[in-house]
């Protein structure tokens, strides 16, 4: 399955829900934001979202900035 | 929110402000300052300003020179009526006064028009009193179709109206509107409108404002100096002007600054402006709003109004006559049908030459509409 | 008269708003904030880059502050707006400074674009700072869409060039109601200190701070400097020159011989 994140397609090749596939890159839940297909979704939702095929992900964290 | 909102506010600011309190220093400052402050002008206006009446008025003649040039622009009034269902106890035309009443024919507009026109001035100020009856809006709309063919700007000084009728006025070609408050004086006010559609305080107060969204391109506002107090007057003309400059950038905002001349009817209780005063009111103005219009009409005499020519004034008022028809029509022996007694009789030649002397250029045609 | 600084509906004690980019280290960056005594504190948004995610700054940012999230990085009004939405909802209240940068060469703002932006996020509820070039009209559109202050850059981002654009912004100032924040091109404290006397509501700084060899005592410095420039305008500066040289020729002699 092919999702994309962050701009960049990724090959997804077993079925993964979103908390899942976050925990896999190593992020950290607390630091980060997600949009899932335009839609700003709440940490608490991320166990139950299903990922499926062209998805689209934004994944953002703060950082510095003026 | 209107000016009605910003009137209380500025009163607050007058009740707080302690004028004795005023150094020469803080004179100085305000002279210099550019600031918009309510402060400022009263500083301005403070009788302790009075004392460096030259500071100001050279800092103001710079200022003038700098915004608008050696320039004075030149209009007439044409009176197209004197009916009037008002009673202000300053004017000639009150109700109440038993003079001769007439409304211009389209006829003897144009026989008014051509006469003006052939002094060579293209500007004109029409005048009608506060009588929707006998001068409605669709009379001054078929004046003004008439005047287009004879004047490059016409303005009007009419009875206040909707936004909507501005808007009509406007699209008829009329691009300035001239309305006067009387006074800010809201006590004042309602003593000296002792009846009459014009009674209504807050409707005129925000007439500026309405012709200002109605598209016109020129408001020329007025407090009409000895109903009372002029300092307190002149404040609120400064803030008025202020208000609709910050308001309207589009349009162009002038403020007159008449004095009680002698008129028919009660001419009694009213104070008195010495030239002096008129003098400070005039740089107060200057140095609170550098791009405020100045306007003096012929009630001043004509030493006096030479004088001012340096100090703030952009534009005057030339060849006048007040009463309807007064150009072509009227027989001048019924002096007594006048809205005011006129101080400055001199022609427009005679007011050209004037300030050509003076080193100035009289503007007969600011613009055209295209 | 405390001389609080009151914007979107709060008020502050300190009229210095300071930046989080390129500091060395959060830790840094944190005595730099404490140092400047700054009330408000930006940040902005990134894309996660796995692997290297550090610490969370906002960690680091004391908890006494207002946070503001920074949109750069927006291109056009609907970046801005989905960054302003993301930040909200990771956590980052409702501040938001809209800086929309179409041109990269000089970082000069995009102001039509951030006009959009403000008008749909006022809506939304957000308190709305937009960064924008000096242009009165436009500062005047952003003021009527409910933007909680203007922000007219000094300088372009980042060049420590200082108010440059000086008389337009005093323009703003006199005209302009909402709080007029000078933000980009702030170099030094003196240059802070200018924006303060002719009546600025605040100053924005973070490269002069955050690339300085000592971060944190220059924070203060600015901190005093802000606080000086304020006092100086509201002691009332006096102008340059005026009172010298007299008309040889009185324009108000008349008067004396008044008839």
């Amino acid at each position: 399955m092919l999702i994309r994140v962050n701009g960049k397609e990724e090959q997804i090749d077993q079925p993964l829900s979103l908390k899942e596939l976050v925990l896999r890159k190593g992020l950290q839940l607390d630091r980060i934001v997600i949009e899932h297909n335009g839609v700003i979704l709440p940490r608490s939702s991320w166990g139950s979202v299903r990922l499926t095929e062209k998805d689209t992900l934004e994944i953002v964290s703060f950082v510095g900035g003026g | 929110m209107t000016f009605y909102n910003t009137l209380q506010e500025s009163e607050a600011c007058l009740r707080n402000f302690d004028a004795h309190e005023i150094s020469r220093g803080s004179v100085i400052r305000a002279v210099e300052s550019e600031s918009c402050s309510p402060e400022r002008l009263l500083t301005l206006l403070s009788p302790k300003a009075s004392d460096d009446l030259e500071l100001m008025a050279r800092k103001a003649h710079e200022i003038t020179l700098r915004q608008f040039g050696r320039v004075i622009q030149l209009y007439t009034p044409l009176y197209l009526s004197n009916f009037c269902d008002n009673q202000c106890s300053y004017c000639g035309f009150n109700a109440r006064n038993r003079v001769p009443r007439k409304t211009l024919t389209l006829e003897e507009i144009e026989r008014e028009a051509a006469y003006i026109a052939s002094t060579g001035l293209k500007h004109i100020l029409i005048l009608t009193g506060g009588s929707r009856p006998h001068a409605p809006l669709s009379y001054i709309k078929s004046a003004v179709r008439v005047l287009k063919k004879y004047f490059s700007s016409i303005s009007a000084e009419i009875y206040a109206l909707s936004e909507g009728e501005y808007a009509e006025l406007a699209a008829e070609g009329v691009d300035g509107l001239t309305i006067y408050q009387e006074t800010y004086h809201e006590a004042v006010y309602d003593r000296v409108h002792k009846a009459g559609p014009k009674k209504d305080f807050q409707f005129r107060l925000e007439a500026p404002e309405r012709a200002a969204r109605g598209a016109f391109r020129n408001v020329n506002i007025g407090a009409l100096l000895g109903l009372s107090d002029w300092r307190r007057e002149s404040f609120f003309l400064g803030m008025h002007a202020g208000y609709l400059q910050d308001r309207f950038p589009n349009v162009e905002i002038s403020a007159s600054v008449p004095r009680i001349r002698p008129h028919e009817g009660d001419f009694s209780g009213f104070e008195q402006v010495s030239d002096r005063d008129l003098v400070q009111m005039i740089l107060a103005l200057r140095l609170f709003l550098p791009r405020l219009g100045i306007t003096l009409s012929t009630r001043e005499s004509p030493w006096l109004r030479e004088n001012l020519v340096p100090l703030g004034v952009t534009r005057m008022s030339a060849g006048s006559t007040t009463e309807v028809g007064g150009h072509t029509i009227a027989c001048h022996d019924a002096e007594d049908a006048s809205q005011f007694k006129i101080a400055d009789e001199r022609n427009v030649e005679e007011i050209k030459a004037m300030l050509v002397a003076r080193g100035y250029q009289p503007v007969l045609k600011d613009w055209m509409q295209l | 008269m405390e001389d609080l600084f009151r914007v979107g509906g709060r008020e502050f004690q300190s009229r210095l708003l300071l930046g989080t980019g390129k500091f060395a280290n959060y830790a840094v960056m944190k005595k730099a904030i404490e140092e400047s005594g700054s009330d408000i504190v930006t940040v902005a948004l990134r894309r996660v880059d796995p692997g290297s995610q550090a610490d969370n700054i906002l960690d680091f940012i004391p908890p006494q502050c207002t946070l503001m999230t920074n949109t750069s990085g927006a291109r056009d009004a609907d970046e801005a707006i989905r960054i302003a939405r993301l930040a909200k909802a990771g956590g980052a209240g409702n501040w938001i400074k809209i800086e929309v940068v179409q041109d990269n060469k000089y970082l000069l703002p995009e102001n039509l674009e951030t006009l959009k932006a403000v008008e749909v996020l006022v809506k939304e509820g957000f308190v709305v700072l937009p960064y924008m070039s000096p242009d009165l009209s436009m500062a005047r559109r952003m003021e009527d869409a409910g933007a909680a202050a203007v922000m007219p850059l000094g300088a372009p981002i980042g060049s420590n060039r200082g108010i440059k654009t000086r008389e337009l912004v005093e323009i703003m100032v006199r005209e302009i109601k909402v709080p007029v924040i000078v933000d980009a091109g702030i170099g030094s404290p003196s240059q802070a200190c200018e924006c303060m006397e002719i009546g600025c509501a605040a100053v924005l700084v973070n490269t002069a701070v955050a690339i300085s060899e000592n971060p944190v005592q220059m924070a203060s410095a600015f901190r005093d400097a802000v606080m000086a420039g304020r006092r100086a305008y509201l002691s009332g500066i006096p102008e340059k020159g005026g009172l010298s040289g007299a008309a040889s020729s009185p324009l108000t002699g008349f008067l004396s011989d008044e008839k």
